[in-house]
């Protein structure tokens, strides 16, 4: 382990109970809250704030903060730390997630608990690195190839950036995997007060209870979770191989037998998806008597609430439903609330992407109040939709 | 209650700093919920640049402005491009020295001179502050105060109140 978890170390680091913070300091201590303990980045706009705080906070509580050359070897070094015991963490933006797909696949695949925290703008490429954008939310998904269930997070204000960032290293270590925190130049950005926790819950990895000759590495895991392998850190005399081929329970590759791989992959993909309900998050308002609804995550809620707002000032029947959670996706919650309403309005700030996934499982009809370009919607065009 | 507020000037007059001690002033020392949000193009200095405060006493949802109910403005550029969206009653406050083609009905305090004169012009921006908290009574004074304390290095505190202070009186006569 680098430095052990001392969470009083850390609030003292943090400073004052009461701060008026942006979303990337915010992110930052609510690392710091969770355990993390090294961070391995490289700096983009709009997330560069977070790597500056880790800079400026991690040596100061044991931990190892370190600037790599590149994405590549950020979230490199990220999966190295954590298999040397560490919560780790990145964090970056659009193009810097592009970047990272090959080794988040990696990272999937040998089954490594991680965060990143993803200050989106939008693309493709460069596009507008000052301005805010909800560009990466399907790339989370389905960036890598192959099959793998991702787990993100997407909080709407800054107490809930540090809240949801504290909940990010815990399903990582719970999960045995990478986590996704999508939060937006808007609200990376953007500040409010926050108060620190007095406590923090967190959640430590299972490490294996046998001797490293009889530990099964990849296996459905022994105690704990169900199809959630413990995780032999190294430097405790477990050795694990590990790889991105298919491999074995051992972590030996075995590429060319169709059982194997098909086992490994639903273990992997089931162990998040079967866990879907738990893991859903999400804030209903007004939802009793709404005739339509307006879907939304991230600061694109904010204007949603106003929406509602002023919707339900003109006599709408308008109701909201914000996902805090958007992957794995909540298609229950969707299949459920499409048979109570007419009609469902995603907001988000892209052409179209969550859209998508509400549109395939909602039973009503699903309109798009779409938004590119750098600023937040108004709540009058998410109304214009209504 | 919500206000609505923008301020706005040159990238390098401490615009952002502005902003984040009115909303931490509204939030932190007193019981205001606040928002404060920026933004900046790719150039450090000498650009537009504009930090938004929304102040309410009730949760706060969309994060932009509805119209600018309170505008403080510190140069031309800045009034030319953020003025559209100026509320019929908005209370304006600008650096008239600064800014001298005003279409709106506005209080001028000429923050920079005064900040010359009391010894460093790079605390214009709170003297402006001072001022525009006067004119617009966004917060209470005392948790401006506390707010400016917290927010600038302790070798600096005097100057910056005075500043502060500096501005509120100017206002007052203004006003």
């Amino acid at each position: 382990m680098i430095g052990e978890i001392d969470l009083d170390k850390a609030k003292k680091a943090i400073g004052d109970r009461s701060q008026f913070i942006h979303g990337d300091t915010a992110v930052a201590y609510g690392a710091l809250l969770a355990g993390c303990r090294f961070f391995g980045g490289y700096p983009i706009t709009p997330a560069s704030e977070i790597a500056e705080k880790m800079a400026e906070l991690l040596p100061k509580i044991g931990g190892k903060y370190i600037q790599m050359e590149d994405e590549l070897g950020s979230i490199a070094s990220v999966i190295g730390s954590s298999w040397a015991g560490a919560k780790a963490m990145t964090a970056t933006s659009g193009p810097g997630f592009s970047l990272m797909q090959e080794n988040i696949g990696f990272a999937h695949m040998s089954e490594t608990p991680l965060v990143l925290a993803n200050v989106q703008r939008s693309g493709p490429s460069t596009g507008q690195p000052t301005l805010g954008a909800q560009g990466d939310v399907m790339q989370v998904q389905y960036g890598s190839h192959g099959d793998f269930a991702a787990i993100a997070l997407s909080p709407n204000n800054i107490q809930e950036t540090l809240d949801l960032t504290i909940k990010s290293f815990n399903l990582a270590e719970k999960y045995r995997t990478p986590v996704m925190l999508m939060i937006s130049a808007d609200l990376g950005h953007m500040r409010e007060m926050v108060e620190i926790p007095d406590e923090v819950e967190t959640f430590e990895r299972k490490e294996p209870k046998v001797s490293p000759e009889e530990y099964i590495p990849f296996g459905k895991g022994e105690y704990g979770k169900e199809k959630v392998p413990e995780f032999g850190i190294f430097g405790k005399g477990f050795r694990t191989y590990v790889t991105g081929l298919t491999h074995d329970e051992k972590g030996f590759p075995a590429t060319d037998d169709q059982e194997d791989h098909d086992n490994l992959i639903r273990r992997q993909v089931e162990k998040i998806t079967d866990d879907r309900e738990e893991l859903t998050d999400i804030e209903r308002r007004r939802l009793d008597d709404a005739e339509k609804v307006i879907i939304s995550y991230g600061i694109t809620s904010r204007s949603a609430m106003g929406a509602l707002k002023e919707g339900r000032n003109r006599g709408e029947k308008l109701g909201y439903l914000r996902l805090k959670t958007l992957w794995p996706f909540p298609k229950h919650v969707i299949k459920e609330i499409s048979e109570q309403v007419d009609k469902i309005i995603v907001a988000e700030l892209n052409l179209g992407q969550i859209y998508h996934k509400v549109a395939e499982h909602a039973e009503c009809e699903v309109a798009l109040a779409d938004k590119i370009g750098g600023e937040v919607h108004s709540p009058e065009e998410i109304l214009a939709e209504v | 209650m919500r206000k609505d507020i923008r301020l706005c000037g040159k990238g390098g007059q401490g615009i952002m700093l502005s902003g984040f001690v009115l909303g931490k002033a509204a939030s932190v020392f007193h019981d205001y919920n606040a928002v404060q949000m920026q933004s900046y193009g790719p150039e450090a200095r000498g650009g537009a640049a504009r930090s938004e405060v929304v102040i309410s006493d009730e949760e706060i949802g969309y994060c932009g402005l509805y119209q600018a109910d309170y505008m403080m403005v510190m140069s031309q550029e800045a009034y030319n491009k953020y003025n559209e969206d100026l509320a019929d009653d908005a209370v304006l406050l600008l650096d008239d020295d600064l800014v001298t083609e005003v279409e709106h009905d506005y209080i001028g305090v000429p923050c920079t001179a005064i900040a010359e004169d009391i010894g460093a012009k790079i605390v214009a921006n709170i003297v402006m502050l001072g001022a525009f908290n006067e004119a617009g009574d966004l917060v209470p004074h005392d948790s401006l105060e506390k707010s400016v304390e917290d927010s600038v290095p302790s070798k600096f505190k005097d100057l910056n109140l005075k500043a502060l202070n500096r501005g509120v009186e100017k206002a007052k006569e203004k006003i």
